[in-house]
């Protein structure tokens, strides 16, 4: 049987690998807020996602080929231009969903659905396996103990040892959560989620605002993408594999605020992380990895069916706004 | 006197049924002429897409006349190619139907392939798993439970949308990771560490063939109707035209029936539907299982006619693609049999274009994608090839918010 005494180096694992598997979680849920308090539905977040992962894995090959300036090549500015074509590509794709759904008002749903095939399709056409780069992203800080050190060395491993963008995400949470309820920008956002006309009537530009709001979300949903490959470097079709509607489901729970979000993140996180955890203890003798491969998706259903309820979203999400 | 007034008023009521017979022929060519106008930005739009990816595989450096002369060449240019087309042409049909059936309830069922995968495993199972029955009813046995497994599968989002608001795109969705791991399990060969999945194809000798059920048993498979002469395995079965039969049944169902216009009332409309004194909420469940069960139908012809047996790694687009070929046709169930058609004819002559041109085969998908939106956004069409709008017309909108209608 599997011992299930408390190993600290097996709980570091475990906090490490729910982080890990929270951070793309968790930049899709703000992308999905600051979208949603502006009235618009994102469901292409995935889409956008892949094609941001697709984006900083392609500028990392390029980057990484023989002859590119060194000064290109050396660690942080290879990665932060692959970062950035991310953002950029995120907030492409974004920029098309708003087109479509608030210059030409195709139903929202339907709009973000053309994304994620249309991301499904181009990144599989332009994708050509075998190509190499130069590595991903190294830890910012390197933890500078070792294992004799016992516990202040695994939690040293969990507070240190992760790449930037790691703490990038960190750090955004809060400053999402900041600038949508301290800043002007974020009391134009939640009006014109709530009531577009009003908002209208105060000399509030509502189109504008949500053309930046889609590409806020789109960076937001690229930046994702980019945690997604730069740290583990390759590519693979439709890597995303759903996090992006999991992130939807996270943002419902969070009831459209960052912080909820994250803890709600970070669940999701730890139901992906115990599916490693299990199969290292020999757990499958008992119950097949599948099964616990299930548990993210079974959870986005119970959170959906258990919160959507109460939750309360945008008053005016999804419906086109008519400027009179 | 009165005899002279007489005769024109004796034979009114003979000739009054000929009267509507003017307006009658008027509105069929009315009808005629609307379909053909309503048939003008579909082909815009699939020309368009085709046209942009021209330019992505002259940007890739390579020939799109040698291209697009591969795969009509791989479609259209022999019986094997046309059968071929047909073969992915039928669960795309009951797919699309799918959609079509969900979205004129109000509801966006991207959990066709979900839906399908579990109607596959489960007619699967009774095609290997049942034995001694002739084939009249084997057949018939085999089907109905792909249909089941489909409409189980559906059933699941519906009760979540109806009773607590779940939204049916992100539960669908989940519902078809979920379905996949479940069949993964269900085939998963014999490792040191777990038993073998319970349908995977096992010898008596313990020795386990990876991902995939036994073959179904002769009498559960379905009847051939042509056999190519290069087809290499691939032959003409009685589920295509099984696919267009339902597709008729179910455009009956949609706009000739009492429960059709329920349906679509729900859809245009949920709030006037309740005061009519529809139930929403049993709308909302009836339509994910039929919604379902057709997509389990896909497949089950798909188990049943073609790879004859469930294997982990088929149909891996088709849920998507059903999507695509919904929209395309409007929802029509009638219109979806042509976008079907086309949609399978790019993925049989596909190949072919690859090898004749390399181009790969995801451009297909792009494609694809482009003509979803020109779709969707009609406006773009009718903007670059100056297209008047249709007058005012009902439509149904998915993006209402994220709770219980």
């Amino acid at each position: 049987m599997a011992d299930f005494s408390i190993d600290p180096s097996a709980i570091a694992a475990v906090v490490n690998a729910s982080i890990r598997n929270a951070l793309p979680i968790t930049l899709g849920a703000l992308s999905g807020i600051v979208s949603e308090r502006s009235g618009v539905v994102n469901i292409g977040i995935e889409g956008m996602m892949l094609a941001g992962a697709f984006a900083a894995f392609s500028a990392n090959v390029v980057l990484s080929v023989n002859g590119v300036s060194p000064v290109l090549q050396a660690q942080p500015i290879r990665l932060l231009l692959a970062t950035f074509a991310a953002l950029i590509v995120g907030g492409l794709m974004a920029t098309l969903h708003a087109v479509l759904s608030i210059r030409f008002k195709v139903d929202q749903i339907i709009s973000g659905t053309v994304i994620n095939i249309f991301a499904t399709g181009l990144t599989g056409y332009l994708y050509v396996s075998g190509a190499s780069t130069l590595g991903g992203l190294p830890p910012m800080i390197v933890n500078p103990l070792n294992a004799d050190s016992g516990l202040l060395f695994n939690i040293a491993n969990v507070v240190l040892n992760k790449d930037i963008l790691t703490y990038i995400t960190l750090i955004l949470v809060p400053l999402v959560g900041f600038a949508l309820f301290r800043t002007t920008w974020g009391l134009r956002t939640r009006s014109v989620g709530e009531n577009p006309r009003a908002a209208d009537t105060l000399g509030i530009n509502v189109y504008r605002l949500q053309y930046t709001n889609l590409w806020i979300s789109g960076m937001l949903a690229g930046l994702a993408g980019a945690t997604l490959t730069l740290a583990g470097v390759a590519f693979e079709r439709n890597m995303s594999n759903g996090r992006g509607f999991i992130a939807l489901a996270v943002m419902i729970f969070g009831m459209w605020r960052p912080s909820r979000a994250f803890v709600g993140a970070l669940l999701f996180g730890f139901a992906t992380a115990l599916q490693g955890q299990l199969q290292f203890l020999g757990g499958e003798k008992i119950i097949p990895h599948q099964f616990i491969g299930m548990l993210p998706y079974i959870l986005t259903l119970v959170v959906l069916a258990g919160f959507v309820g109460r939750a309360r979203p945008p008053a005016h999400v999804g419906q086109a706004y008519e400027v009179e | 006197m009165t005899s002279t007034i007489a005769p024109p008023i004796v034979p009114q009521p003979v000739e009054s049924p000929k009267m509507p017979d003017a307006p009658q022929r008027a509105t069929l060519f009315g009808t005629l002429q609307s379909s053909l106008r309503s048939l003008i930005v579909p082909a815009l739009a699939i020309f368009t897409a085709i046209l942009i990816g021209s330019v992505l595989i002259l940007l890739a450096g390579l020939d799109p006349i040698k291209a697009y002369g591969g795969l009509l060449q791989g479609a259209f240019g022999s019986d094997t190619g046309i059968t071929r087309s047909l073969l992915k042409m039928a669960p795309l049909i009951l797919a699309g139907l799918s959609v079509a059936f969900a979205f004129k309830g109000g509801l966006f069922n991207i959990g066709a392939q979900g839906q399908l995968v579990m109607g596959s495993l489960l007619s699967a199972w009774v095609g290997f798993g049942v034995s001694g029955l002739p084939a009249v009813i084997h057949i018939p046995l085999a089907i109905l439970a792909g249909f089941v497994g489909g409409a189980l599968w559906g059933m699941i989002p519906g009760l979540l949308k109806a009773y607590t608001g779940a939204h049916e795109v992100i539960s669908t969705i989940m519902l078809n990771y979920v379905a996949a791991l479940l069949l993964e399990w269900a085939v998963s060969p014999w490792r040191a560490s777990a038993p073998p999945g319970p349908l995977a194809a096992c010898s008596t000798s313990g020795s386990c063939a990876s991902g995939q059920t036994p073959l179904i048993l002769s009498s559960a498979t379905l009847p051939t109707l042509y056999t190519p002469a290069n087809g290499n395995g691939d032959v003409l079965h009685l589920g295509v035209f099984l696919a267009i039969l339902v597709a008729i049944l179910v455009s009956v169902l949609i706009y000739r029936t009492t429960f059709g216009f329920e349906l679509r009332m729900v859809g245009l409309n949920p709030g006037a539907a309740r005061y009519s004194g529809i139930s929403v909420a049993r709308m909302t469940v009836i339509t994910m299982v039929i919604a379902g069960g057709l997509a389990g139908l896909a497949g089950a012809i798909q188990v049943l006619g073609v790879t004859h047996r469930f294997e982990t790694n088929q149909n891996l687009s088709v849920g998507f693609d059903s999507i695509a070929v919904s929209l395309l046709a409007a929802n029509n169930p009638i219109a979806i049999i042509g976008s079907a058609f086309l949609f399978g004819a790019m993925y049989a002559g596909g190949t072919q274009m690859q090898t004749a041109s390399h181009v790969p085969n995801d451009l297909i998908q792009v494609i694809q994608a482009l003509i979803l939106m020109f779709v969707a956004a009609d406006q773009i069409i009718r903007a670059l090839y100056r297209i008047k709008a249709p007058g005012a017309e009902l439509k149904v909108k998915l993006s209402s918010g994220w709770g219980q209608r």
